[in-house]
């Protein structure tokens, strides 16, 4: 099992850019001045990749120690 | 006094306070779109830059960053006047928001006062849930803390159902003219919150500060820099990210599918009428609410674990046929054949600046099986060609038949149920996961940005889905469903499921 943590390490280390790059295409994409829904709003998008790019960024660090066995189960019984 | 009457009147007094923090919250949300007739009027673009603050920032920044500043103040001066200090603000904020004059009396200070004060609730929520949390587990005993906790879990929901009734009830008994008008019904919420404030802080200053707290203040163990012990030491901040991606992310996706997801879809997917939609919500929060004391007491037993897990496994297999079956069985296509009674009512305008004109037909249709709704059709007369231009017909204020009225009560009771079990147990897994000296900073962080970003997320996604995917009416689930999945696969292959006995360390 602790292999499988750790090897799932990487997917989560991944994730993370994927989110980021979701996060600016779908913004390019759904942003537009004359749009009414809240979709197309600039500053709810950038809210959004304010708040989300450091949760990103801590999905990457949670695989990274995952990578590193930080959470291998004799570490996490706390 | 004896340690159990010591011990309800802990739970008591933090409960309520928790649970008027929430109303306060969730009238604002509720009452948004009288709030935004009154403050932020269309057609100007400051007061709508101002809105969109006043709904997103609250949300999705200011009570993550309101969980960091109270956290660490509860954390260096103690639970009980940090949560004391939050519901103050939260109350006075709330009060001060029924007595703004309209943007039509003050202009454009109107919506800048009202967004300070949406801000500072903001602020003042993401401070509280951590400390009413972290003050009950701190008291209960061993093997008893799922339990205790647990009475702070019903007040989220709790706080939903005396919103949603405060409103209901002030609103059955005006017009809606009355309602809306400037100083009209709309402000009684805000004003009612003030009575429930004072006599919860009243409460609340008779209580002791938390033993665990008090003993580490007289030893003079006190965190210097909660922040950086919090986030900067990376065996908390670890657990930290195992806290918010193993459990609090999907915790808030389901917790926000189940209440407010399920609220909206109902009022314009389903096209319910208000009352009986909100009567709807009302009746399963009302049955389901005794559940959070049952999983957090389970929890106790088994562990949180596997009953959280359970709870986002169960959304993700059963949302969308929940929620279709709340679409078809409210389809009126199947009512058709079975129309009793209708009455028509058309209108003819002229279109300016042309010499055609839009006529509205509005038809009341009765069905036998008891169901009502309104059909509102507006077409275009072209008099140059001399055709009609079909509008869209649009059904509105259904009115469901007792029997599926009550199928829909226990639907929604099931989406509810799920809230129960990933949120039951959710306060003492975060309060076991972390040390006492820095608790209050930890616990607080994932658990807001579970809830207020993840969770806030869920209708913003949901419009994003459906704007590129636009044939599927159910595919904004696919967000709370996919989130809930990830925290569940996290969470499966990450979290013990063993119950730290000594919340002393």
């Amino acid at each position: 099992m602790n292999t499988i943590r750790k090897i799932l390490g990487v997917v989560w280390l991944l994730l993370g850019p994927v989110v980021i790059y979701f996060l600016f295409a779908g913004a390019i994409h759904n942003i537009d001045p004359h749009g009414k829904k809240d979709i197309n709003n600039p500053v709810i998008w950038v809210i959004i990749i304010t708040i989300f790019l450091p949760i990103a960024i801590g999905l990457m660090i949670f695989g990274w120690y995952a990578l590193k066995g930080e959470y291998s189960r004799n570490t996490t019984d706390r | 006094m004896s340690e159990a009457g010591v011990l309800r009147k802990v739970i008591g007094a933090s409960s309520l306070g928790t649970m008027i923090e929430w109303y306060d919250f969730y009238i604002f949300g509720m009452l948004a779109k009288t709030i935004s007739t009154e403050f932020f009027p269309e057609g100007n673009s400051t007061a709508a830059l101002l809105s969109t603050l006043a709904i997103f920032a609250a949300g999705f920044i200011v009570r993550p960053f309101g969980a960091l500043f109270f956290g660490r103040l509860g954390d260096l001066l103690g639970r009980k006047s940090t949560f004391l200090l939050t519901l103050v603000l939260m109350g006075g904020s709330t009060f001060l928001i029924g007595l703004v004059p309209g943007y039509q009396t003050i202009g454009i200070a109107a919506p800048l006062i009202v967004l300070l004060l949406r801000l500072l609730q903001g602020l003042a929520l993401g401070g509280e849930y951590g400390g009413a949390a972290t003050y009950v587990a701190e008291h209960a005993p061993p093997g008893k803390r799922g339990f205790y906790t647990s009475w702070i879990q019903t007040t989220a929901t709790l706080g939903l159902f005396l919103a949603l009734g405060v409103i209901m009830v002030v609103k059955m008994n005006m017009s809606d003219q009355r309602f809306n008008a400037e100083w009209g019904g709309w402000r009684y919420p805000f004003w009612f919150s003030i009575i429930l404030v004072v006599v919860s802080v009243y409460i609340r200053l008779k209580m002791e500060e938390s033993p665990l707290f008090a003993r580490l203040k007289s030893e003079g163990k006190v965190a210097k820099n909660p922040l950086k012990e919090s986030f900067r030491k990376k065996a908390n901040f670890k657990m930290v990210l195992l806290a918010l991606f193993g459990a609090a992310m999907g915790q808030g996706v389901i917790w926000y599918t189940g209440q407010f997801y399920a609220q909206s879809f109902l009022e314009t997917k389903v096209a319910l009428n208000f009352e009986q939609s909100r009567s709807i919500l009302l009746w399963a929060i009302l049955l389901a609410t005794p559940f959070f004391i049952v999983f957090g007491w389970l929890s106790d037993k088994i562990g949180r674990k596997w009953i959280m897990l359970a709870g986002m496994l169960l959304g993700i297999l059963t949302y969308r046929p929940i929620f279709n079956t709340l679409l078809t069985d409210a389809g009126t296509d199947q009512w058709n054949t079975e129309i009793s009674n209708s009455t028509v009512q058309k209108e003819s305008k002229p279109l300016a600046n042309t010499s055609d004109s839009l006529i509205q037909t509005i038809t009341h249709i009765e069905v036998s099986n008891g169901a009502t709704y309104i059909k509102e059709q507006t077409d275009t007369l072209k008099v140059a060609t001399g055709t009609i231009a079909e509008g869209k017909p649009l059904i509105k204020d259904k009115v469901l038949p007792r029997p599926v009225y009550w199928k829909f009560v226990g639907l929604v009771f099931l989406l509810i149920f799920y809230v129960t079990m990933v949120y039951g147990p959710i306060a003492a897994f975060l309060v076991e996961l972390f040390p006492v000296h820095i608790r209050y900073t930890s616990m607080s962080l994932p658990y807001h940005i579970g809830n207020g970003v993840f969770g806030g997320l869920v209708p913003f996604i949901g419009v994003l889905l459906q704007t590129t995917f636009t044939t599927d009416p159910l595919v904004g689930l696919w967000y709370p469903i996919g989130i809930a999945a990830l925290s569940f696969a996290i969470g499966l292959i990450y979290l013990s499921n063993k119950i730290d006995k000594d919340v002393t360390d």
